[in-house]
């Protein structure tokens, strides 16, 4: 089930480009070959979730999740069925009787969708459709947390259907409490910066690429909105696996964060620029690729932008400030990252 | 064909005739040996183009259907019990989003104290959950309801449950009448769904309904069930038409019309009764049954002219809302409430209790002297509940009962005795 097909190779890679904007080391879409801009710059682009959704300013997760499914519509010739769990994404799109999807979605519940997709992947091979492709997708509290029971059997099964996480570390739709994907120290409703250990705990939490991968799925990627080019290929990528695949994208949320609405592409870049938030691709449960830190900026630069770690910069949290430092040097070691 | 098998092949048999597409299953006693079957008629080739898949919990087959029967499958999944619960937040789904899927329950006791054996808790704790949820008799109605469930599910785009009580009708081998293909294809028309997911015509399926338009679309999922009352009944003709026999429909009389003291029961029991209530016919006594085989929609008014001429109903129920009492005794109070009517709930069967046509004679003759109580708990044994009462008098009343009963009998663990 996990072969890959051989059109794998996306041609732009190589083309040579000598300029950067300013500071972000991000190749604007104008400066690049027509045939190697991303879907979202293209004018055929299937705006699979549509303008108009009732998203906060500055939402990561919308950006996310109109790249990955547009990418996905382009490596599918536009065939895909999308399931989708309760949270801010599902809530935001779909305020009855308004829509803001144009592909075919469907939501039931908060844990469930990775089997709900499971059952229209079913149904498609009952049918003998092998075109139509399926993708799952639910916020870091419905993946990590409530519905890791179904993804795990997604998994174990190896049921074709990709699976997109939108990890903003947080229940941010009922008002930002903790998930097992919140970061340590990280303040939300429920675990405010109060106490001796204040803001969210230093336990393991759970990295599901890192369990995802244990599974030995086909496919398993982290990407995040602040590169683009990136999350597009892995999705295309992962659309040319047959089985089941996980993706995790990092959104920022100003409002579970705290951060300005217009610095969500920032944050993004930094959260991985500072080793916090790795970006690989794994095959088989292997590791395959990671991206590597351009220019590493220090935890605190990331932190400090956002209101949810605001305890952890004073003078009294210093074993905060240290412990995610080593967080961050603990990825670059483990996932190669510069 | 005559077959000699066990209920549980008997619907498996049945489904598999159905032509389902999409089949989740999970273990769970009293009706593994379905799903067992049918994943066996997958594998082996002889039910073609249906994809089964073992899950790993009650709460993901139920999704799988879910996804399955949105994206345009005939599906079909079978739990009981504790694995109905585990589902049942995807139970309420499946019926708010109108999908027709189809489910056996092999009826049984809901824990704790855990026990594996039949009674109707399980049907019970979703009879809101806005399913069909039909009851039947015997293995032959069993079989016979399994196929008139998917056409009904189909029809009226509502998920329907068939209830058989698990043991008693699961596990008991029958002979039952097998239909042939032919038939079962001139019954069951392929499932033709009006919306799916299709990307050919995309469209967004369990959107956030608020308080503008919840309250209408509520309305009409209790409309729709009160259309099934004259669906179920068409449909019961339909198929004694094509099969020669009358199984399902929405409620059965056995001499209720013309009886002062009827039975009103679900499931299996209605056996037991049958037997009960010719032997007392021959003795000189009025005597009937009413057997309720669509529970949900509830019948009210084919119920109330059913016991027109009734002058005590004794309500049997092998469930009870604790706290309240029998829920289909007070329902059919209801249903009954114009007519001069004397009701007993008679609570009976309780997690396997063995329903004896001793046990239920002396209910009926009770009746008939006019001494039976509005509720009574069939062969309840009275001198571990009156200690046990007695107990809770005189002490701080806490911890499980079940336990409670062992400590006053001196045993509490393997080693230590009390
Ligand atoms: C069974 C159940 N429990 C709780 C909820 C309440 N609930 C809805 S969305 C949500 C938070 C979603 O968090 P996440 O999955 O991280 O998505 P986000 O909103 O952060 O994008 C919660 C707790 C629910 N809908 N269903
Ligand atoms: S709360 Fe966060 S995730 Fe939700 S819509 Fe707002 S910004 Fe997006
Ligand atoms: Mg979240």
């Amino acid at each position: 089930m996990s072969n890959q097909d051989s059109n794998t190779d996306i041609p732009c890679e190589q083309q040579t480009v000598k300029f950067y904007q300013t500071g972000t080391f991000t190749v604007g879409n104008r400066l690049l070959d027509e045939g190697c801009r991303t879907v979202q710059a293209t004018a055929e682009r299937a705006n699979s979730l549509d303008s108009g959704h009732r998203a906060c300013q500055g939402c990561g997760q919308a950006l996310g999740a109109r790249y990955a499914l547009d990418a996905a519509m382009r490596a599918t010739d536009n065939k895909i069925i999308a399931a989708n769990a309760t949270g801010c994404l599902e809530v935001f799109t779909t305020p009855y009787p308004e829509t803001a999807w144009s592909i075919p979605w469907v939501h039931s519940l908060f844990g469930n969708v990775a089997a709900v997709a499971s059952g229209i992947a079913a149904s498609l091979k009952a049918k003998g459709d092998t075109t139509t492709r399926v993708i799952a997708q639910g916020g870091d509290g419905g993946t990590t947390d409530i519905g890791f029971g179904c993804l795990s059997g997604m998994f174990d099964r190896n049921d074709d259907v990709l699976y997109i996480c939108y990890d903003n570390g947080g229940y941010m739709n009922t008002g930002v409490q903790r998930s097992s994907a919140t970061p340590p120290a990280a303040r939300t409703a429920t675990t405010m910066p109060v106490g001796d250990n204040p803001g969210s705990s230093f336990t393991t939490g759970k990295f599901l690429p890192a369990i995802a991968m244990a599974h030995e799925i086909p496919y398993v990627a982290t990407a995040s909105v602040h590169d683009l080019h990136d999350l597009e290929r892995k999705v295309e990528k992962a659309m040319t696996f047959r089985g089941a695949r996980y993706i995790q994208i990092n959104v920022p949320c100003p409002l579970g964060w705290g951060s300005q609405p217009a610095l969500t592409i920032k944050l993004s870049r930094m959260g991985v620029e500072c080793g916090l938030v790795p970006l690989f691709e794994a095959e088989n449960g292997k590791l395959t690729d990671s991206t590597k830190i351009r220019y590493r900026i220090p935890v605190e630069d990331y932190l400090k932008l956002q209101r949810r770690f605001a305890h952890v910069l004073k003078p009294q949290n210093t074993h905060q400030l240290d412990a995610i430092r080593q967080i961050a040097e603990d990825n670059i070691k483990r996932y190669n990252l510069v | 064909m005559l077959q000699q098998i066990s209920g549980s092949i008997a619907v498996a048999e049945a489904v598999a005739l159905c032509r389902p597409e999409v089949v989740p299953c999970y273990p769970i006693t009293p009706q593994t040996h379905i799903v067992e079957h049918i994943s066996t008629l997958v594998k082996s080739g002889q039910l073609k183009n249906c994809t089964y898949e073992n899950v790993e919990s009650e709460f993901a087959s139920m999704s799988l259907c879910i996804g399955a029967s949105a994206a345009g499958s005939r599906t079909y999944t079978a739990t009981a019990s504790q694995g109905l619960l585990f589902m049942m937040e995807a139970v309420y789904n499946a019926s708010g989003l109108s999908l027709p899927i189809v489910m056996t329950l092999g009826n049984r006791a809901i824990g704790a104290p855990i026990n594996i054996w039949n009674d109707h808790s399980d049907a019970m704790s979703v009879r809101d959950a806005g399913w069909i949820q039909l009851f039947v008799e015997s293995n032959q109605q069993a079989l016979d309801v399994h196929i008139q469930a998917f056409k009904l599910a189909e029809a009226l785009s509502l998920p329907v449950m068939v209830n058989m009580d698990g043991f008693i009708l699961t596990h008991a081998i029958t002979r039952v009448d097998m239909p042939t293909q032919e038939q079962v294809d001139q019954f069951l028309p392929p499932f033709v769904p009006r919306q799916k997911l299709d990307t050919e015509a995309p469209l967004s399926i369990g959107a956030m309904v608020g308080p503008d338009a919840f309250t209408e679309v509520r309305y009409l999922a209790h409309h729709k069930q009160k259309e099934a009352l004259s669906i179920i009944e068409q449909q019961a003709e339909e198929f004694q038409g094509i099969f020669g026999r009358d199984s399902g429909g929405l409620i059965k009389s056995y001499y209720a019309e013309d009886a002062e003291i009827v039975f009103v029961a679900m499931g299996s029991v209605i056996g037991t009764m049958q037997e009960l209530v010719e032997e007392l016919r021959e003795e000189g006594h009025s005597v009937g049954i009413l057997s309720i085989r669509s529970f949900r929609p509830f019948p009210a008014n084919a119920i109330d002219k059913a016991l027109a001429n009734t002058r005590h109903a004794i309500i049997f129920e092998k469930s009870f809302a604790v706290g309240m009492g029998g829920v289909l005794a007070s329902e059919i109070h209801m249903a009954t409430v114009a007519n001069d009517l004397k009701i007993s709930s008679v609570i009976g069967g309780l997690g396997g209790r063995t329903i004896t046509k001793k046990s239920l004679r002396k209910i009926i003759e009770s009746a008939m002297q006019d001494e039976l109580d509005t509720e009574v708990f069939l062969d309840l044994e009275g001198t571990t509940v009156v200690r046990e009462l007695r107990r809770q008098q005189e002490e701080q009343n806490s911890g499980p009962v079940a336990e409670n009963i062992l400590r006053d009998m001196g045993v509490v663990s393997a080693s230590k005795t009390h």
